[in-house]
C-alpha cells in the first residue's frame, strides 16, 4: 500500500516538475508537447462518468434484488441468482467491445430525443449530439456495475432475519409494506456498501470507457456532447505515445485516482459501520 | 387487567385492505418486474452479441494462429498468441498471490487472533480490495519497469495481476478457516499434536474446498483484467513463450487492440476475442461452483 503511493510519487515528480501549467487548474493534457496538464478535467469526468452511472444502475440492481429475493418463484430465484453472479464476471473489455460497437450507434437517436426535447435542461443542452458521450460511457459503466451491486444485495436481503418478516406480515402488512418495514432497514448498510463497491469499480474501470470517451478536454455538464474523459481511460489511451514527462504525468493521475477510491471506500466502510451501531443489525 | 372488557363488539373477520394500500403493493410489484426487465435486456444483449459475432471467426485457424504479419484490414490472423500469453501470465499471478495470499489468511486466523498487526492486515487487505485495476498497473510500472529498468515482459503483468488477486485470495481463505469449528482444532490439540501439525492436517484440509473455490473465482476476475497488461505487458502480434523477456499478449488486451481498429476483419477478431475470453472465466467460474457443490455439507458426503 504504502510502497504503492511512495513509488507513484517518485514517479510523478519529475514530470510534476516539468509541469508548465498547474496540475490542480490546467484544463488541457498536453505533457508531450507543451508541458502543460492539469487533473482537473478529467479528475471531474470520472466523477461525473461514475455518479451518472450509478444513479442508473442502484435503484435497477436494488429492483433485480428484490426481484429475485422476494418476488420470484422459489425455484427460478436460485437459477437467476446464478446467472447475475455469472454476469458480474463478464470481464470489463467485453463490455467495453458492446459499447462501443452497439451502444454507441444506439444512443445517437435517444440523445437527439433527450436535446430536443429537454435541451432546457443545462445537463442535456449542448450544440452537438454525438453518440460517443459522456453519457453513453456511463450506460456502460452501469450496466458493467449492475450485476456486482445487485449480486450483493440479494445476498444481504437473503440475510433479512425470517422473524422480521413474518412478524411484518401477522401484522396485517402488505407484500411492499414488508419490503418497507422489514428487508430494506437491514439491508440498507449493505446495499450502500454494494453503492460504494459499484462507484470504485466505476471511477476505476479502463477498458471499457476507453473505448467510448471522446478524449477531448473541458469541463461541461453538458453530457450529451463529445467532450469528457477520465483519468483511467486517459493512461490506457495516452500511454502508448508517452514521452518521460508524458508518463510521469499519467502516473501522477493515477495517483489522483489512487486517492479518491481510497476516499470513496473508506467512507462506504465507515458509512456501514456506523449503520451497524445504529440497527443493532449485526446481531 | 382480564376484568377489562372492550364495551365495542369486533367485527368479525379480517377487514380488506384498504385501496390505497392495495395500490401502493401493485404499484411496487409492477416497479420491480420491470427494473428486473430493464436490467435483463442490456446483460442478455451483450451476452447474445458476442455469441452471434464471435462464431463467425472463432474456429481453429483463430486458436492456433498469431497475429504476425497481418494487418488490420487482412482477414485471417488469430489469437493464439494472445490466449499463450493469458494462460503464462493468469498462472504466474496465482503462483506468487495463492501461497502468499493463503499464508496470510492462516496467520490472520490462527496466530494474528485480533492482535494489533492482524487488525492492520486486516485493513489493508480491505482497503486493496478497492484499487483500482490501472493503479496496480501503474505500481508496477513505476516499480520494476521504471526504478529497477526491467522490460516490459508478461511476469511484469503476472506481479500487477498478482497485487489484484492477493486481496481476494486472502478475504475468501480467511472466511472459511474461520468456518472451521474450534473443536476440531481443540480435539487435535488435547492429542497433543503441534499447531503447524493441527493447521496443515485438519484446518486445511477441512475448509480446503471453500479455499480452492474462492481461489478459482479469484483466478477468473484476474483473467479478464485489460488495464494493468496494458501497462506492464505491451503489445505485440507475434508469438511469445517466455513470460520473462519481451513483450507478450493477453486476451483482454487482444480484444481492446483490435476493437480500437476500424475495420470489419479487426472487429470480427475482437468478437471471436471476447467470445474465448467469456468462455474461459466462465468455465473457471463453473468449476469453481461444482467443486463448491460437489463437496458442499448438504450434500453430506
Amino acid at each position: 500500500m504504502a510502497a504503492i503511493a511512495v513509488f507513484l510519487v517518485v514517479e510523478a515528480v519529475p514530470a510534476l516538475q516539468a509541469n508548465k501549467g498547474s496540475f490542480f487548474t490546467t484544463l488541457t493534457w498536453e505533457p508531450n508537447g507543451t508541458q502543460s496538464f492539469g487533473i482537473a478535467a478529467l479528475a471531474f469526468g470520472t466523477l461525473v462518468s461514475a455518479v451518472l452511472a450509478l444513479v442508473m444502475a442502484v435503484p435497477v440492481a436494488v429492483g433485480v434484488a428484490l426481484f429475485i429475493s422476494h418476488y420470484a418463484p422459489r425455484r427460478m430465484a436460485g437459477v437467476l441468482g446464478y446467472v447475475i453472479d455469472l454476469l458480474a464476471a463478464v470481464p470489463s473489455v467485453v463490455y467495453g467491445l458492446w459499447g462501443i460497437v452497439f451502444l454507441v450507434p444506439f444512443m445517437q437517436g435517444p440523445s437527439e430525443f433527450l436535446n430536443t426535447y429537454l435541451g432546457f435542461i443545462p445537463l442535456f443542452g449542448g450544440d452537438v449530439v454525438a453518440g460517443r458521450s459522456m453519457l453513453t460511457a456511463s450506460v456502460v459503466l452501469a450496466v458493467m456495475i449492475l450485476p456486482i451491486i445487485a449480486a450483493i444485495s440479494r445476498e444481504v436481503f437473503l440475510q433479512v432475519p425470517r422473524m422480521h418478516e413474518e412478524a411484518a406480515l401477522a401484522l396485517g402488512a402488505t407484500r411492499w409494506e414488508v419490503i418497507r418495514t422489514a428487508v430494506l432497514p437491514f439491508g440498507r448498510p449493505g446495499v450502500i456498501s454494494a453503492s460504494m463497491l459499484g462507484l470504485g469499480r466505476a471511477m476505476g474501470e479502463t477498458i471499457a470507457v476507453a473505448l467510448i470517451f471522446p478524449a477531448t478536454f473541458g469541463i461541461s455538464l453538458e453530457i450529451l456532447t463529445p467532450q469528457g474523459n477520465s483519468i483511467a481511460a486517459n493512461i490506457a489511451n495516452g500511454f502508448g505515445e508517452a514521452t518521460p514527462i508524458g508518463r510521469g504525468a499519467l502516473i501522477a493521475s493515477g495517483l489522483v485516482l489512487f486517492i479518491i477510491t481510497l476516499l470513496v471506500n473508506t467512507a462506504a466502510r465507515m458509512i456501514v459501520a456506523r449503520r451497524k451501531e445504529f440497527s443493532g443489525a449485526a446481531a | 387487567m382480564t376484568a377489562i372488557q372492550h364495551p365495542r363488539v369486533q367485527r368479525p373477520g379480517i377487514r380488506r385492505i384498504s385501496a390505497g394500500r392495495r395500490f401502493k403493493d401493485r404499484f411496487v410489484q409492477a416497479l420491480v418486474y420491470l427494473s428486473f426487465a430493464i436490467a435483463v435486456v442490456p446483460l442478455v444483449a451483450v451476452l447474445w452479441m458476442v455469441i452471434s459475432n464471435g462464431l463467425a471467426r472463432f474456429d481453429m485457424e483463430f486458436l492456433t494462429h498469431s497475429m504476425r504479419n497481418i494487418g488490420a484490414r487482412e482477414i485471417g490472423g488469430g489469437a493464439y498468441h494472445a490466449i499463450l500469453g493469458t494462460l503464462e501470465q493468469v498462472l504466474l499471478a496465482s503462483l506468487i498471490s495463492i501461497p502468499v495470499g493463503l499464508l496470510t489468511a492462516i496467520y490472520l486466523v490462527e496466530y494474528g487472533r485480533g492482535g494489533r498487526l492482524s487488525r492492520a492486515i486486516s485493513f489493508f487487505v480491505d482497503v486493496m480490495t478497492g484499487i483500482p485495476s490501472v493503479v496496480s498497473g501503474l505500481f508496477i510500472l513505476a516499480f520494476w519497469i521504471l526504478a529497477l529498468g526491467m522490460p516490459f515482459s508478461g511476469f511484469a503483468g503476472a506481479l500487477a495481476l498478482s497485487i489484484l488477486m492477493m486481496p481476494t485470495v486472502v478475504r475468501s481463505a480467511e472466511e472459511m478457516l474461520l468456518l472451521v469449528p474450534n473443536d476440531l482444532r481443540e480435539a487435535s490439540y488435547a492429542l497433543g499434536v503441534p499447531k503447524w501439525r493441527t493447521i496443515v492436517k485438519v484446518v486445511l484440509p477441512t475448509a480446503f474446498t471453500g479455499i480452492v473455490t474462492g481461489v478459482m473465482l479469484a483466478i477468473a476476475r484476474v483473467t479478464g483484467e485489460t488495464a494493468p497488461l496494458l501497462l506492464t505487458v505491451f503489445f505485440t502480434d507475434s508469438i511469445n513463450s517466455d513470460p520473462l523477456n519481451g513483450p507478450q499478449m493477453g486476451l483482454p488486451l487482444y480484444v481492446f487492440d483490435q476493437a480500437g481498429r476500424p475495420t470489419d476483419a479487426a472487429i470480427d477478431r475482437a468478437w471471436a476475442g471476447a467470445l474465448t475470453l467469456i468462455l474461459i472465466v466462465m468455465l473457471l467460474n463453473l468449476v469453481a461452483r461444482l467443486i463448491g457443490w460437489w463437496r458442499s455439507p448438504s450434500r453430506g458426503r
